[in-house]
């Protein structure tokens, strides 16, 4: 630990959150599935308040609430007593199991709790598929719970068979509202798929006539199953490794060949990404896209000269903020800083193989910041807006600063869960975002009070 | 509606109560923990102390742990401040896997020292969480290191969320202010004067309240903990009562001034007119050699509810006939928000709480009519299905409630600790049934799948 030396050692208002919410997070996305909590009550309700705030849906997540006793001679009775109680009440077909600092740090050993579990109540009436992620929460951060509960769903459900005509998606921490655009992407290609998670209709979905349970959607299990037959898995996150990624071990394991990308944001890393679909269908890109494409490229023309040149700090998880610097390149606007709580060890390296000048242009990468951090840089480097998630807003007031938010959480504006971000679509929405908000302020500080810009 | 193959989980029977004739009279069973797998809408231990201390405004509030508990709590109330706003910054020791195997203390200490260097706050609270409980770092002993060093009170927190409940998180945070209180002057305080406990200051309630009582000739010593300061704190065992409301948060406090000090306390609660009222008067009586007090207690009621009474009736002809679910944290709000719904014409169909006691249960039963459900500790898929069974037109509730009641097609009031309206006094009332009536007549539920909508 290097913390000690170092002259701040506390973290000051954090820019990451847990390993258990990610895993959370990515559980919802599965099927008739209720995420499960191996800890403290308090866990499991901090991180219902704090994902509810922003998708708006019901979640909930069972705990197995621990008590001194629990703490002092294990989980597992409560543990199983909690898996009971969640089959009986949910009648789940998963449970995603993911475990907190306590249970970690008491050494429960889950998967043994888990098999003791299954013999002791496996005959009889069936039993839902136990899926386990181990996400202590003194590592990382939420993108490694979310990483991790998706290569344990993969671990625990896929199957070898003979090869498909099939792709698998594995796309990471991405809105609702990405997820569909991804999903008719696919469609539109004619290419049979499974991704996951897909979170798009129980974290953003329809009203309820009568009350759900588990909320209607989510990758189904067979589709999970299959995922070890399928031709390729494309795998967006920069920075995740193979080891700890479900394509990694599609590959290791059924020799699926894992295709890792950039989260495609930007008109060049999303010509990959569409690049690739037509290798892999052997189809021309959809005329829909081309469209997309062309009215993109125009955009960009029409307001390229209110952002060039502009300076802006982007911060959140390393995959997001990596793309979106690669996207900002490309429209001219200088991510002066690009900051991240969480910390790989990879973010300079594959920023410079997106944006090969990035020294040369003097940006910025730090990992492992918070807040504070980014204030202090931010008085130094005073840039023109901030980009990131809605707890850049203290920063933002005091700073001035105009914020464009995007990412996980936003719990200060309505509708982010229907935020795009990824492909042309995604991009087309960002760039109006961010011209707009150079106009505005430009409108804003004019005393003449234009009505053209 | 698929409600009636809803059952409830073995162990949760007896934290259900249907108030009908010839029922027998039993207790509903609570202060127990949660069951394990029930989806339970409370906290932690840590939880309940970081709510009751969050408000203190000049004081650094430092969750030793890894780095969740700190980003989860990190500005989420709406507890106003008249001046410093430390405690709406989050600080956290961030434990790291070494500091888990080797023990967290030093880092504790640095954090401390730089922290307090940094901001140089007028105190620092250290919650433990969780996993301290378990490395065992001697919390205690750093505390009483840097406050030697430091100079200002550095209190530890014992709010290890698996040791007990969120009233467990309570008492540790009275247990900590209790260090607090009796180290000030009382010099200058007057004879007429009281502390004001558990309330918040949630969108500046605090300071509505604090306003009648010194309209009333009374003196404020200390509000605990909304508008927090440690200098206030530090002396309030120089006022004659203390006034409770949240009585489940701050009664320990109340308690403990009252045997070391002599102070007296009285249970309040500051919403709807009749409790509002109510908490006047009952602080005027008790002063009795000044009946001035008692008359200017009557003015306020008065005048506040000549203002609102017009207003108040043209919701109450619209909700008239209406009916409501409440589950929030504590029981004695519930009562309140019983009474409160009966002026603007709406009965309660649903009402329960996560950390009611025995008492309260009991005197929820009086209050409640025929066919009212009564749940302890409850969780999603029983509220559901007791709003949808009992046809609720609103639930009031907090965060974690919201999207429960919005799926189902049902107006929502938020009645936690994000609210931004002040919700308190009589202005509070107001702005309560208009909340009501906001969400209750909107047209937008005529599209929900209840009322003929496509699901």
């Amino acid at each position: 630990m290097t913390t000690l030396t170092t002259a701040k050692t506390a973290t000051q208002n954090a820019c990451k959150l847990c390993n258990p919410l990610g895993a959370c997070l990515a559980f919802r996305g599965i099927e008739q599935c209720v995420p499960f909590l191996h800890g403290s009550q308090g866990c499991a309700t901090y991180i219902r308040r704090y994902l509810i705030s922003h998708y708006k849906e019901p979640i909930d997540i069972a705990s197995s609430n621990f008590n001194e006793e629990t703490a002092v001679f294990g989980g597992s009775h409560n543990l199983k007593i909690g898996l009971q109680n969640v089959t009986k009440q949910y009648k789940p077909d998963v449970i995603g199991i993911a475990t907190t600092c306590l249970s970690e740090t008491i050494g429960d050993d889950v998967p043994l709790i888990l098999k003791e579990y299954e013999a002791a109540f496996g005959s009889g009436s069936p039993m839902p598929i136990m899926i386990f992620a181990s996400t202590p929460s003194y590592h990382g951060s939420h993108v490694d719970g979310f990483n991790a509960a998706v290569r344990s769903t993969v671990r625990t459900l896929a199957e070898e068979g003979p090869k498909k005509h099939l792709v698998n998606l594995f796309p990471g921490m991405i809105s609702p509202a990405d997820i569909r655009y991804l999903k008719e992407i696919l469609v539109a290609f004619g290419m049979p798929y499974v991704l996951l998670p897909d979170y798009s209709q129980t974290l953003d979905g329809g009203p309820w006539g009568e009350y759900h349970r588990i909320p209607p959607g989510g990758t189904t299990k067979s589709a999970i199953a299959s995922t070890g037959s399928a031709e390729a898995s494309i795998e967006f996150g920069s920075t995740l490794e193979a080891s700890k990624s479900a394509a990694g071990y599609l590959e290791e394991r059924f020799g699926v060949p894992r295709q890792q990308m950039a989260l495609p944001i930007g008109i060049k890393e999303s010509d990959k990404f569409f690049a690739m679909l037509e290798r892999l269908t052997e189809k021309p890109l959809p005329e829909t896209y081309q469209d997309e494409r062309r009215r993109l490229v125009d955009a960009y023309a029409d307001g390229h000269k209110y952002i060039f040149g502009r300076k802006t700090i982007i911060y959140g998880e390393e995959d997001l903020v990596i793309s979106m610097a690669a996207f900002l390149n490309e429209i001219g606007v200088v991510p002066v800083l690009c900051a991240s709580g969480g910390k790989s060890g990879l973010m300079k390296k594959r920023l410079r193989e997106l944006i090969p000048n990035l020294d040369e242009q003097g940006i910025k990468v730090r990992e492992g910041v918070d807040f504070v951090d980014i204030e202090h840089e931010a008085d130094e480097l005073k840039p023109d807006f901030l980009i990131g998630n809605s707890k850049g807003f203290t920063m933002s007031k005091k700073s001035k600063l105009p914020l464009i938010r995007i990412g996980f959480p936003i719990h200060d504006r309505f509708g982010g869960q229907r935020l795009h971000h990824i492909g042309y679509r995604g991009t087309q929405e960002l760039f109006d975002r961010i011209v707009n908000t150079v106009i505005e302020q430009r409108q804003n500080s004019s005393p003449i009070g234009y009505t053209y810009m | 509606m698929d409600t009636e193959n809803i059952s409830l989980l073995e162990g949760r029977e007896k934290q259900v109560y249907e108030k009908k004739n010839g029922t027998a009279e039993v207790d509903i069973a609570c202060d127990t923990t949660s069951l394990s797998g029930s989806v339970s809408q409370r906290a932690c231990v840590f939880c309940g102390s970081r709510v009751v201390l969050y408000p203190v405004a000049d004081a650094i509030h430092i969750v030793h742990g890894p780095i969740g508990c700190a980003a989860y709590t990190w500005d989420i109330r709406g507890a106003v401040s008249s001046g410093p706003e430390l405690h709406r910054l989050s600080f956290s020791t961030d434990l790291k896997e070494m500091d888990v195997i080797y023990g967290g203390e030093k880092k504790l200490y640095h954090s401390l020292i730089e922290l307090i260097d940094q901001y140089q706050p007028k105190a620092a609270f250290i919650y433990a969480t969780c996993i301290v409980g378990l490395i065992g770092d001697d919390i205690d002993a750093v505390c009483r290191k840097v406050q030697l060093e430091k100079g200002i009170p550095v209190m530890p927190v014992h709010s290890e969320g698996f040791k007990g409940t969120k009233k467990d998180g309570y008492k540790a945070a009275c247990n900590a202010l209790m260090k607090l209180v009796g180290t000030g002057s009382t010099e200058g305080i007057s004879t007429c004067s009281i502390n004001i406990l558990g309330e918040f200051n949630l969108a500046g309630e605090a300071w509505i309240i604090r306003k009648y009582y010194e309209k009333m000739g009374i003196e404020v010593v200390a509000t605990m903990t909304g508008d927090g300061r440690i200098d206030a704190i530090k002396r309030s065992h120089g006022a004659a009562l203390n006034v409770v409301q949240c009585s489940g948060s701050m009664t320990t406090l109340a308690k403990e001034m009252e045997e070391k000090y002599g102070i007296p306390y009285i249970r309040v609660s500051y919403f709807g007119f009749e409790d509002m009222s109510k908490s006047l008067y009952d602080v005027a009586a008790l002063f009795p050699d000044r009946p001035e007090i008692m008359e200017r207690a009557k003015e306020i009621v008065r005048d506040e509810i000549r203002l609102y009474y017009p207003e108040m009736q043209k919701f109450k002809t619209a909700l008239t006939g209406r009916k409501a679910a409440i589950y929030v944290g504590g029981a004695f709000k519930t009562f309140s928000l019983i009474k409160a719904l009966r002026t603007i014409g709406m009965s309660v169909v649903l009402a329960g709480s996560q950390t009611g006691n025995k008492d309260d249960y009991r005197r929820l039963k009086e209050m409640c009519d025929e066919g009212t459900v009564i749940v302890d500790d409850s969780n999603p898929v029983e509220l559901s299905k007791f709003v949808l069974e009992k046809g609720a037109d609103l639930l009031i509730g907090g965060v974690k409630e919201r999207p429960i009641a919005f799926k189902l097609g049902v107006g929502f009031c938020d009645h936690n600790h994000e609210r931004k309206i002040p919700l308190a006094g009589f202005v509070g009332m107001y702005n309560f049934a208009k909340e009501v009536y906001e969400s209750v007549m909107s047209p937008v539920w005529q599209f929900a799948p209840r009322k003929g909508g496509l699901s």
